[in-house]
């Protein structure tokens, strides 16, 4: 079969099982747009911006666990995409990204719309690829494909100049079955010497704690974790980006970690005597004051990345290998161990823990005659039966929806958790909702991030998208403001936005369901009329306390011992007050 | 504190500027960098030589080791090695004494005078980098007038090698 370039390229995309394609065209793509005319397998989706044709992808990626993949042309084009690249990056996720690129005998040039995209991109991809050759072009693409879906997952990028899609000039395609990289062979299986050190370690441990990252979620683990977690019986907390491994209401689950995690949570990671990392990258939000993380704890680290591993805190025992694998290979170990945990002790440790957990962190106030941002959120999973797609876009709604949703599934839970993306929620919801058009996908966010991607609104309504946008409306830039309240003395500094639009007429001209809610009666009804509405859009404004503030939190450097508190949980508000 | 790290990379376009930026993006130092192909064509070897704290030193072998076009890696200040650097120096040689000077302190220290003209002789010399500094401290009552350093090649003593396997 003779084919040209652009042929190749849709061809391969087919052969690769590529269901949806996140894109918009322009010059440089012109041909492979072409060869995608006619052809009913590799479906388009137009985004409005590029920038959401990567978050469309990543979201996609991240409910699928399948690669997402991204067209769009040269310059502006491909620098529009660079957020959404670098947003999958900090996060693994798995994407291949085509960006056009002038044609070769033009590249250098200072050539209309021509950048140097493999060099732009090339801090914030996995890999990225400059094609030179027709003859290359098959297996690049596959190599892309191989990269970004192997090991620890990532975008990867590949910059196809216009001449190499030619129509005129066809070469034989046959798509590669597989390929083999001399310098890229990732590792999947731990090292059982490890392992059985890690098990014995575990087993000696009388205050153990789990700590659970995404990686759980990219490496598909939940079900070895949680069958790890029972038969420990030990805590388990998850990071932002793991949650949903582990059921929310599962009674080990001390809630996330980290700079808005739960008192029990951070406390137990602090008092830990062994510290099991799962998948987790002990990433600055999570670890607090690195010369305070939990000082008392030998550590184990399982991770597929080696240099994720002693990155920012040292640990005793280091298992470089696929985490679903590695704890596949440790409940083995744990059910055919004879020494099995030490009960007195996790007793002890439990009546600790819930001592803990018997202040009641989240708590806030229920009587309000404004309406609570976690309220709205809590109503939210009462009326999807906590079994939504959630996605959210960055700040303090975004700590809500992970804080009081409530997730009982992996890949349900769906932000921007490494970069903080603003503008990340609606076209990442645009990608679950064309993956699952049945289930339920909401995007959490706020009257800022929302407007950072408003235009997507459009591509919502062209493929039918009815996906329900949660906007928690306190007409501040809420988490700026928070630190401008904490630490910058009730500066509030560009942090307040004066000329919001009219977001119920907004959706309305964009041909979809806008409601406003202001008043705390109106809280339930509203929201349950709107999730009736199946196969319409439907955009919630919702007016919210403007000085609510996301509790606890660990102030930047401070230890996790040290937390601010909600005032309406059972702890003192102010962690120096605490210490002293 | 010092460290020589050698690693065979896919001879591609590019492959230079994704060690040179995972230097700068991570803010580790470079001391020299050295890069050419190999008698496999496809094939470059770079030495890299840095400074940092064990634990930094890790991370870098680490991060270099996850470059997709990194093939293998070898930290040869951990073993026994050699290195060696070359420099072209061309030095102020007007006057007879200058001239017989500057002669002796380049067979001193094994150099060559590859270039002479009625002012200036140009020495090679090639060794570990501190015998080419020595040799630049050697003619401080010179002028020198131009100095140009490889940066350091490295290489493992005895059978151990950096090759695919």
């Amino acid at each position: 079969m003779e084919l040209s370039g652009a042929e190749i390229l849709v061809h391969c995309l087919k052969d690769e099982g590529v269901e949806y394609l996140f894109g918009y065209p322009g010059g440089a793509v012109l041909h492979i747009y072409d060869a995608l005319y006619n052809q009913e397998e590799v479906k388009h989706i137009l985004v409005r911006h590029e920038q959401a044709a990567t978050h469309a992808a990543d979201g996609y990626a991240r409910a699928t666990g399948n690669p997402g993949v991204v067209l769009v042309t040269s310059g502006p084009g491909a620098t529009n995409a660079v957020t959404g690249i670098a947003t999958a990056y900090m996060d693994s996720i798995p994407m291949v990204v085509i960006t056009g690129q002038v044609a070769t005998a033009n590249i250098g040039s200072d050539a209309f719309q021509e950048v140097d995209s493999v060099g732009i991109t090339r801090p914030c991809v996995k890999h990225n690829f400059l094609v030179k050759d027709i003859n290359d072009l098959a297996e690049t693409i596959k190599k892309a494909f191989y990269v970004a879906t192997t090991g620890r997952p990532g975008p990867v990028v590949v910059d196809v100049p216009k001449d190499i899609t030619d129509p005129n000039i066809k070469i034989p395609y046959v798509y590669p079955q597989s390929v083999q990289m001399r310098s890229y062979q990732p590792v999947t299986k731990g090292h059982p010497g490890q392992i059985k050190r890690a098990v014995e370690l575990m087993l000696s441990a009388k205050k153990p704690m789990i700590y659970t990252g995404g990686g759980v979620v990219l490496g598909n683990a939940a079900e070895p974790l949680r069958k790890f977690v029972s038969t420990l019986g030990y805590p388990v907390t998850s990071t932002l980006m793991g949650l949903g491994s582990i059921p929310w209401d599962d009674q080990q689950f001390l809630g996330m970690l980290g700079m808005h995690g739960t008192y029990e949570a951070n406390m137990a990671m602090h008092d830990c005597d062994v510290l099991i990392a799962i998948g987790a990258r002990f990433d600055d939000r999570v670890t607090g004051k690195i010369a305070e993380f939990c000082p008392h704890a030998k550590i184990v680290h399982i991770d597929i990345d080696p240099s994720s591993i002693s990155k920012t805190i040292s640990v005793d025992v280091p298992i470089v290998g696929n985490v679903a694998d590695v704890l596949n290979d440790m409940n083995q170990l744990l059910s055919a161990s004879k020494t099995k945990p030490d009960q007195t002790a996790l007793t002890d440790w439990w009546n600790i823990i819930n001592g803990w957990r018997a202040k009641k962190c989240m708590s806030y106030d229920r009587n309000s005659d404004q309406i609570k941002p976690q309220a709205v959120v809590e109503m939210v999973h009462e009326i999807t039966n906590g079994d939504a797609y959630v996605t959210s876009d960055v700040g303090q709604h975004q700590m809500w929806a992970a804080q009081y949703y409530g997730f009982s599934k992996p890949n349900r839970w769906i932000n921007s958790g490494g970069l903080g993306t603003m503008g990340f929620g609606l076209p990442a919801a645009m990608g679950v909702q064309l993956a699952f058009p049945e289930e339920t996908v909401i995007c959490i966010t706020g009257e800022g991030s929302i407007q950072m991607c408003i235009q997507e609104l459009s591509t919502c309504l062209q493929y039918g998208l009815p996906v329900k946008i949660v906007a928690l409306n306190n007409r501040y830039l809420g988490m700026v403001r928070q630190w401008q309240e904490f630490f910058y003395q009730n500066r509030y500094s560009h942090s307040y936005m004066e000329s919001l639009p009219d977001f119920v007429k907004l959706a309305e001209s964009y041909g979809h369901v806008g409601i406003r809610i202001e008043r705390v009666e109106d809280l339930r009804p509203k929201l349950e009329e709107a999730f009736a509405m199946k196969d319409r859009l439907v955009f919630l404004d919702i007016v919210t306390d403007q000085t609510e503030n996301v509790y606890p939190m660990i102030a930047q450097g401070k230890a996790h011992n040290e937390m601010h508190m909600s005032p309406y949980c059972d702890l003192p508000q102010d962690p120096e007050r605490e210490l002293s | 504190m010092r460290h020589i790290i050698s690693i065979l990379i896919e001879n591609e376009a590019g492959a230079l500027s994704r060690v040179a930026g995972l230097f700068s993006a991570r803010g580790y130092n470079i001391e020299s960098l050295t890069v050419a192909p190999t008698e496999d064509a496809s094939l470059s070897r770079m030495t890299i030589v840095t400074t940092g704290t064990d634990r930094i030193i890790e991370q870098i072998t680490k991060q270099l080791n996850k470059l997709v076009d990194v093939v293998k890696l070898m930290e040869l200040s951990e073993g026994p090695h050699i290195e060696r650097e070359m420099m072209l120096i061309k030095v102020k040689a007007a006057t007879m004494d200058q001239r017989d000077d500057v002669k002796r302190l380049s067979d001193i220290f094994r150099g060559h005078i590859i270039d002479v003209t009625a002012s200036t002789y140009t020495i090679e010399l090639t060794g570990a980098g501190s015998k080419l500094d020595s040799f630049i401290e050697a003619l401080s009552e010179h002028k020198i007038l131009e100095t140009v350093r490889s940066g350091v090649s490295g290489i493992a003593r005895g059978e151990k090698c950096l090759q695919l396997n």
